[in-house]
């Protein structure tokens, strides 16, 4: 690590120049980084062009072309409704994109704002904190499960039952980071002279877990994807109408023996994704807190 | 010590209260009336009212949950809406390959990735520290179920090395039980062993640092004897800490695992009640998933005296 951008993260000043520059300090330390943001736009861009991609109806059936393997007419092969399975993969990506940036960023904001009230009130704090205890001790895949069991399978339920199971995590972060942040003297002066509440965790608090935050929600996006994913495959998840990752391989789950490109190719998009987004967060991770970098 | 038991056994009933509260509401609120369903086709509309009342089902909330909770205190979870069986009784069925399942992982995850956590540390830098790094990331990012097929396509499929779906119990035999649990350990535990490795691997790190550990290694003790005598032992708390809260991937994993694997566990038993919307045993099993959990690391809280005798309750 380079002395200088020690300095600057000591000095914590939120000048815009010396952050880029320990970003592109980082982004060098990180070539992964942009191995991985490199695979997230392509996978963006081909979830926005997908109907000019060379693909065909993904939910077109052709009877007579089923379970053709991998080849020159059908890139990943059909499956055994003779659907084009690379058309398929090609517009899953839509879903595990919406799901990961919708779960990310719904879960930042609700972790955002209950995080920043319990870390400033002291009541409310012991009542909430019970309650994500409470939520974070049930393993998340079988929250999500749950939850989604009372309700129709809906892309949208997905989302929402996901974002339950994220939320306890963003408050825990935001709040630690809210009891740290309010003994700093500038937050205390604030105090002293009288600023209002909404003032100072505006102003004072707010900004400073925004880079934390922006961190754990690229976690977010990548655990997201893979819950969504999980939940598709046995059924609890995205309704079998739509093309998702997740759906592809659990109706392959039969045939994996006969038919193991139905499971390879989404299960390679999937990861790559997952990859990507991991990647980005780690690269993220350290350019924007140099004193972790150097442990993990 | 023992008020520090006391304690921390306290500080578990809210959250366990939590838990319940949300299982219940979850019963609560689940589509469908179990009047109905057990009247019948043919029941009139008093019939079914008839049946609430018994059932107690025309009770407010409050009062439906301190019924709820009475019944659980005596190990009741309730009646399976496909099968009419005790949830307790499905799920003692088919709890046997589970534990068999999660226990294997557990011991083989931690028996591989701490040594490696430690020898990656040793060296940091080094091609076993980047491999070990590169291999966590990668288990972060590959799914447990299309792990699992790549293991069964290469061990199963190709080499005709292990079995390719199943479960057998030891009691058919010892060699036919590991046989068939070693591809599902492994899908399953990939993502933990990263986790725990991961986490080994920087607290040594921290550890590594300190004066004492160079003193160790100045006055002539051999390199080993350092590293798991002073460092290993003094950078155990995070690690039994991760190895405690991993545990809920594990039981995240198993109910996906055990579909891939065709084995007859719990994880099964869930997805099959998911497929069928049996709430009964979908709350059951997250009330049991959920304690166990809570439990594990209740106990990983209270052996942090073993590992560091500093920390006095």
């Amino acid at each position: 690590m380079s002395s200088a951008s020690v300095v600057s993260a000591a000095a914590g000043a939120p000048s815009g120049a010396p952050v880029r520059g320990r970003f592109r300090d980082a982004l060098r330390r990180h070539p992964t980084a942009i191995f991985g943001g490199t695979v997230l736009v392509l996978m963006v861009l081909s979830a926005i062009f997908a109907p000019w991609l060379g693909t065909t109806d993904p939910l077109a059936l052709s009877p007579i072309r089923r379970l053709r393997p991998p080849g020159e007419q059908w890139w990943f092969g059909t499956d055994m409704l003779g659907r084009d399975v690379y058309s398929r993969v090609v517009y899953g990506s839509r879903v595990s994109l919406s799901v990961g940036l919708s779960v990310a960023i719904l879960s930042s904001l609700i972790g955002l704002a209950i995080g920043l009230v319990t870390g400033f009130v002291r009541w409310i704090d012991a009542i909430v904190m019970r309650v994500m205890d409470g939520l974070m001790s049930i393993p998340s895949v079988l929250l999500a499960i749950a939850l989604i069991a009372l309700t129709e399978a809906s892309l949208q339920n997905v989302i929402i039952a996901i974002t339950i199971t994220e939320v306890p995590r963003v408050v825990r972060l935001v709040r630690s980071l809210v009891l740290t942040l309010r003994e700093q003297p500038y937050v205390e002066a604030a105090v002293a002279s009288g600023t209002r509440i909404y003032l100072i965790l505006w102003k004072h608090i707010l900004p400073n877990t925004m880079a934390p935050l922006l961190v754990q929600a690229t976690y977010i996006c990548a655990s997201a994807m893979i819950t969504e994913a999980i939940l598709s495959f046995i059924g609890a998840g995205t309704p079998p109408n739509i093309p998702s990752w997740g759906n592809v391989m659990a109706e392959a789950r039969s045939l994996f023996q006969i038919a193991g490109y139905l499971i390879f190719f989404p299960g390679l998009f999937l990861s790559l994704t997952v990859l990507a987004v991991n990647l980005l967060g780690d690269g993220m991770r350290d350019a924007l807190d140099p004193r972790l970098a150097r442990r993990m | 010590m023992i008020y520090y038991v006391i304690k921390r056994l306290l500080a578990t009933i809210p959250v366990m209260g939590v838990v319940a509260l949300f299982v219940f509401s979850l019963l609560y609120l689940s589509p469908g009336d179990p009047a109905a369903v057990i009247a019948g086709d043919i029941a009139t509309e008093e019939d079914i009212a008839r049946i609430r009342a018994s059932l107690g089902l025309d009770q407010p909330y409050l009062v439906r949950f301190g019924h709820w909770l009475y019944a659980l205190s005596q190990g009741d979870l309730g009646t399976s809406i496909f099968t009419g069986l005790p949830v307790t009784h499905l799920i003692a069925q088919r709890v046997e390959p589970t534990i068999a399942l999660t226990l294997f992982t557990l011991v083989i995850s931690v028996a591989i990735a701490v040594p490696l956590g430690v020898v990656a540390a040793s060296r940091a830098g080094g091609w076993i520290d980047r491999m070990v790094m590169a291999i966590s990331v990668i288990g972060f990012s590959v799914p447990v179920f299309v792990l699992a097929y790549l293991l069964i396509g290469l061990f199963s499929i190709q080499l005709e090395w292990l079995p390719v779906q199943g479960y057998k119990s030891i009691s058919e035999g010892f060699w036919p039980f590991i046989r068939h649990l070693i591809l599902p350990s492994v899908a399953l535990g990939i993502v933990y062993m990263a986790l725990i490795a991961r986490i080994t691997r920087a607290s040594m790190l921290d550890v590594l640092s300190q004066d004492y550990v160079r003193t160790a290694h100045a006055k002539g003790l051999a390199p080993s004897t350092v590293l798991v005598g002073h460092a290993l032992k003094n950078a155990a708390v995070p690690v039994v800490t991760i190895i405690g809260i991993g545990v809920a991937l594990l039981i995240g994993g198993v109910v996906v695992t055990e579909t891939v694997f065709a084995i007859p566990g719990i994880g099964r038993l869930t997805v099959d009640a998911i497929l069928r919307r049996d709430y009964p045993i979908i709350q059951g099993v997250t009330l049991l998933f959920s304690a166990v959990y809570v439990i594990v690391n209740l106990l990983v809280d209270l052996s942090y005296t073993l590992f560091d005798p500093r920390i006095r309750y």
